[in-house]
């Protein structure tokens, strides 16, 4: 078959984006690997770091600690996400709207945030100090309750998926068999959230895992992996040692997500289209218990948001609780830290605005265009891994990468671009899902009937697939946007003194004892954060109110 | 500015000629060495059961696949390696396949704006066919606030807005009711009878393929069976696939006696072929109106004793089930009237004769 320019451009497009994605995400990591078996000079020396490293006992301590605290806050948080999400979509108590935004709100927040809004509530000037009866907040006790606040939304949003996809139909049946309530919920509910259960316990638990910014600000003493990267790399500078942890780090993620992917898969096979959506009843004890308690979660949530934004906005906690100014004044702008919050506010305009375009492009070549198979699987493959891939180990590996004098790209390092890149890479897999859900919903013949109607591909590109799939790119740049806000673990190796971003001076302020002015910063990131969000919900009920009338208008 | 694709004088009466099209999809043989040639304003259709390969020859002549070996020719130019953007076709496809978010107007004016026609002429061009389709009023609208049947006419107005040479329809209808299915077979047909432009139709329901078609393809696994009018797949049936997949029929397996007779377990039919050596095993096929159900008393002196099994009431007949009397030979299906049925009290147990037409009776191996 003669192949058309058309198809030729697209099919070079898709070369270079896979191009892209190997220099951007395989390029790092195997540098890791090849670093790790490198002495400081790049000599090969096999596995004497590893060798090295298990026989440290701090070090093989911090592997203990890392999985302890990750299990323990696995089964704290799954329990509470499955019940919050069970009494939202199964009883009537009020407010169910208004519960469900609330629980979200920790994922506008960088993490660090929790741990710092936890020190003030348990720590030495705690209010609550007196709850923990003599325990210290520093260590295991600080890091799980704040990873519990952190992961809760992304658990919840994953078990709200798999238990609204229940079928009512069910219910309707089992009633009619006279099904007791308790056996409706083990025979139908639980089956039925099954995997999106094991899912969640996959992304608390290796987002537990992976997560630095928590334990660097609460941890004490209490040495878990994620920070002793930090310490290896930005302490004692030894970065190949640093690349041993990455790998160590890497092991139990890379398991949590491989259950992942098995898991999600089914829980997209089990969706079927025909499913009648579970329309609860007014059940009067049990919406009242379900109300207490969603009411009960959602005060620790709004206890550690709110702890945060206090503080920003006092004297000095706790000696001095009059309102103030003076951290935003003094702490951030006078003591020019603001620029961090401009630089953050332009890498996450940036991630969102690049990244959507290219994960948008990809997915739509994948999906769309003809011939190249073999490219395409790869570059699916690809695509999953960034959510297999702890920040910290992705960031060391563009250490590695970009800072190799022998890289043509070496000039990246230290810029802006690099933190872009790097922000778009690690939260590449689920934004790409959402382009290729969205795509794979566009009947695939439009590209047929336009060859048939002589129109070029990137002609219905633009005229239908990109305003068809307006909602999800708006999606996708949202999400880039915020979680460029909160990042910290990919960027606190890559930032240079004038790419500083807020996340790493509220830790670097943390560090410093200016518990307010990091207060307050992340108090700015919550309100951006926000901010798109609500720009984010009136785009697209205006825009696609206006551009989208199709969509509203039902068959006659 | 309707214009039908005029004959001219002297053009080849073969439109659209494939010659030796071989596709596979891994190790699957989806299309075995097919040729076929459609003549210039035919309506054409590819009939055959699911993974017959019927869709994919129908891209292979889109260009939306290509095949491994063959060669199609349109309109005396060589297409075989031309992509799907070079070639001079328009299609509907069984999902409609309409842009949602333009409106019915815009849709059917897609391939026009490309090709820089006029505003104008453009505007015309699309109220033209929004009339020819039957929705005048539709154009303002959106796809999505349309009927199956009425999304379906306009991706047919889409497709032939650019006046193509040949028009391809992919299962066109098997996403509508049943209603509607037969009111927009009567209307294509009369749309493509109209612009006289070549079709080539997919579909795997017989009744939609012997009710549209000048001729009829019957595909399977990968080959075509027979190739012909509808009267002559159905009358005449080439293979016994033709024979089973187009209408219902009974088979009888049956040794060639010689000299027009044939034995079925005990008894010996009469059948117009004579050109059969004694001993040959064979089958013989036999339509089920064919089959002349008699009350006793009235039947020709060759007719079988036999008696009703069951009578399924179907409408305007019944489909009666028949165990000859005669031993070995497989039970039998009849089309008889319901007035029949009727006036012969025709019950489950009640005594009949059978009548067997030597000249319907079709003989394959």
């Amino acid at each position: 078959m003669q192949v058309h320019w058309h198809d030729r451009l697209a099919q070079g497009l898709l070369l270079l984006c896979c191009a892209a994605l190997a220099l951007f995400l395989i390029g790092p990591l195997l540098m890791i690997l090849v670093k790790s078996v490198q002495d400081k000079d790049g000599a090969y020396i096999g596995l004497v770091h590893f060798r090295e490293y298990f026989a440290t006992p701090a070090l093989q301590q911090s592997i203990w600690n890392t999985l302890f605290v990750a299990t323990a806050v696995t089964f704290i948080t799954v329990p509470l996400a499955f019940t919050y999400a069970y009494a939202l979509t199964r009883s009537c108590m009020p407010g169910r709207s208004v519960f469900r935004v609330l629980a979200l709100t920790p994922i506008l927040a960088p993490s660090l945030m929790a741990a710092i809004s936890f020190i003030q509530w348990f720590g030495t000037q705690g209010l609550l100090k007196g709850l923990l009866m003599g325990h210290s907040v520093y260590g295991p006790i600080g890091i799980i309750l704040s990873a519990v606040y952190a992961t809760f939304p992304h658990a919840l949003m994953i078990v709200l998926t798999a238990l609204l996809l229940a079928d009512g139909r069910l219910y309707e049946a089992a009633e009619s068999l006279r099904t007791p309530t308790w056996r409706r919920f083990f025979t139908i509910t639980l089956p039925g959230a099954k995997y999106g259960l094991v899912s969640a316990t996959m992304v608390v638990f290796s987002y537990t895992v992976s997560d630095f910014g928590i334990p660097k600000v609460i941890g004490g003493n209490y040495n878990v992996l994620a920070v002793d990267i930090f310490k290896q790399v930005i302490g004692q500078q030894n970065f190949n040692k640093g690349a041993v942890v990455s790998l160590v780090l890497l092991l139990p993620v890379l398991f949590a997500f491989s259950v992942d992917w098995v898991m999600r898969r089914r829980l997209q096979a089990q969706f079927s289209s025909r499913a009648v959506p579970y329309v609860p009843r007014p059940s009067p004890a049990f919406d009242r218990a379900m109300l207490v308690f969603c009411s009960l979660v959602a005060i620790y949530l709004l206890a550690v948001l709110g702890m945060a934004v206090y503080t920003s906005f006092i004297k000095l906690w706790p000696y001095d609780k009059s309102f103030s100014l003076r951290h935003y004044v003094y702490g951030l702008i006078d003591a020019g830290v603001i620029v961090d919050y401009f630089n953050s506010l332009k890498m996450a305009l940036y991630s969102a605005l690049f990244g959507t375009v290219f994960v948008f492009l990809v997915a739509y070549l994948l999906e769309k265009t003809r011939g190249m198979a073999t490219l395409k699987a790869f570059v699916r493959l690809v695509a999953t891994i960034p959510m297999a891939v702890p920040g910290l180990v992705l960031g060391l590996g563009y250490i590695f990468f970009f800072n190799h004098p022998d890289n043509p790209l070496n000039g990246l390092y230290h810029t802006m671009g690099i933190l872009v890149l790097s922000t778009i890479v690690h939260y590449y897999t689920s934004s790409h899902m959402t382009a290729v859900t969205a795509l794979k919903a566009l009947d695939d013949e439009f590209e047929s009937v336009s060859a048939s109607l002589k129109v070029p591909f990137y002609r219905t590109f633009f005229r239908v697939t990109v305003p068809v799939c307006l909602p999800a790119v708006l999606d996708i740049g949202r999400y880039l946007f915020v979680n460029g806000m909160v990042t910290i673990s990919a960027v606190v190796f890559l930032y240079a003194p004038d790419t500083r971003v807020a996340s790493v001076s509220i830790l670097n302020m943390d560090e410093a004892g200016e518990i307010g002015a990091a207060a307050g910063m992340a108090t700015l990131i919550v309100a951006s954060s926000t901010a798109m969000c609500i720009l984010y919900a009136i785009v697209t009920r205006v825009l696609l109110g206006r551009t989208q009338a199709w969509r509203a208008t039902s068959r006659v | 500015m309707i214009k039908g694709t005029s004959q001219p004088a002297g053009a080849s009466a073969r439109f659209l000629d494939l010659a030796g099209i071989r596709k596979n999809f891994g190790r699957f043989e989806a299309l075995k060495d097919v040729s076929l040639d459609a003549a210039r304003g035919e309506l054409m259709v590819f009939l055959g059961p699911s993974g017959c390969g019927k869709t994919t020859l129908l891209r292979i002549i889109a260009g939306l696949e290509s095949q491994d070996a063959g060669t199609i020719v349109q309109d005396g130019r060589d297409i075989s390696r031309l992509p799907a953007i070079r070639r001079d076709y328009g299609i509907v496809f069984q999902s409609y396949a309409l842009f949602p978010n333009l409106t019915v107007a815009d849709n059917i004016a897609y391939g026009l704006v490309n090709r820089r026609t006029a505003r104008d002429a453009v505007r015309i061009r699309v109220a033209e066919l929004l009339k020819l389709v039957g929705l005048p009023d539709a154009g303002i609208k959106y796809p999505g606030q349309l009927s199956g049947g009425q999304q379906q006419r306009i991706a047919l107005a889409r497709a032939i807005a650019t006046s193509p040479g040949l028009l391809l329809l992919d299962e066109p209808l098997s996403a509508l009711d049943a209603l509607e299915r037969v009111r927009l077979r009567g209307e294509i047909r009369a749309l493509q009878q109209r612009l006289g432009v070549t079709t080539i139709m997919v579909t795997h329901d017989q009744e939609e393929a012997l009710s549209m078609a000048d001729r009829v393809v019957v595909m399977n696994a990968g080959r075509i069976e027979q190739v012909g009018t509808p009267r002559e797949v159905y009358e005449t049936p080439a293979t016994p696939f033709v024979a089973d997949f187009v209408g219902k029929i009974n088979v009888l397996p049956a040794i060639a006696e010689g000299a027009g007779r044939f034995r079925v377990g005990s008894v010996s039919l009469t059948v117009d072929r004579h050109d059969i050596a004694a001993g040959t095993p064979v089958k013989l096929y036999l339509r089920p109106e064919e089959i002349g159900v008699h009350v006793n008393g009235h039947a020709a002196h060759d007719a079988l004793a036999a008696r009703v099994a069951k009578v399924e009431f179907l409408g305007a007949f019944c489909m009666v089930g028949i165990a000859l009397d005669a031993a070995g030979v497989p039970a039998l299906v009849a089309n008889v009237p319901r007035q029949q049925v009727d006036a012969g009290r025709l019950a489950p147990g009640s005594a009949v004769r059978v009548s067997l037409p030597p000249a319907a009776m079709r003989v394959l191996s």
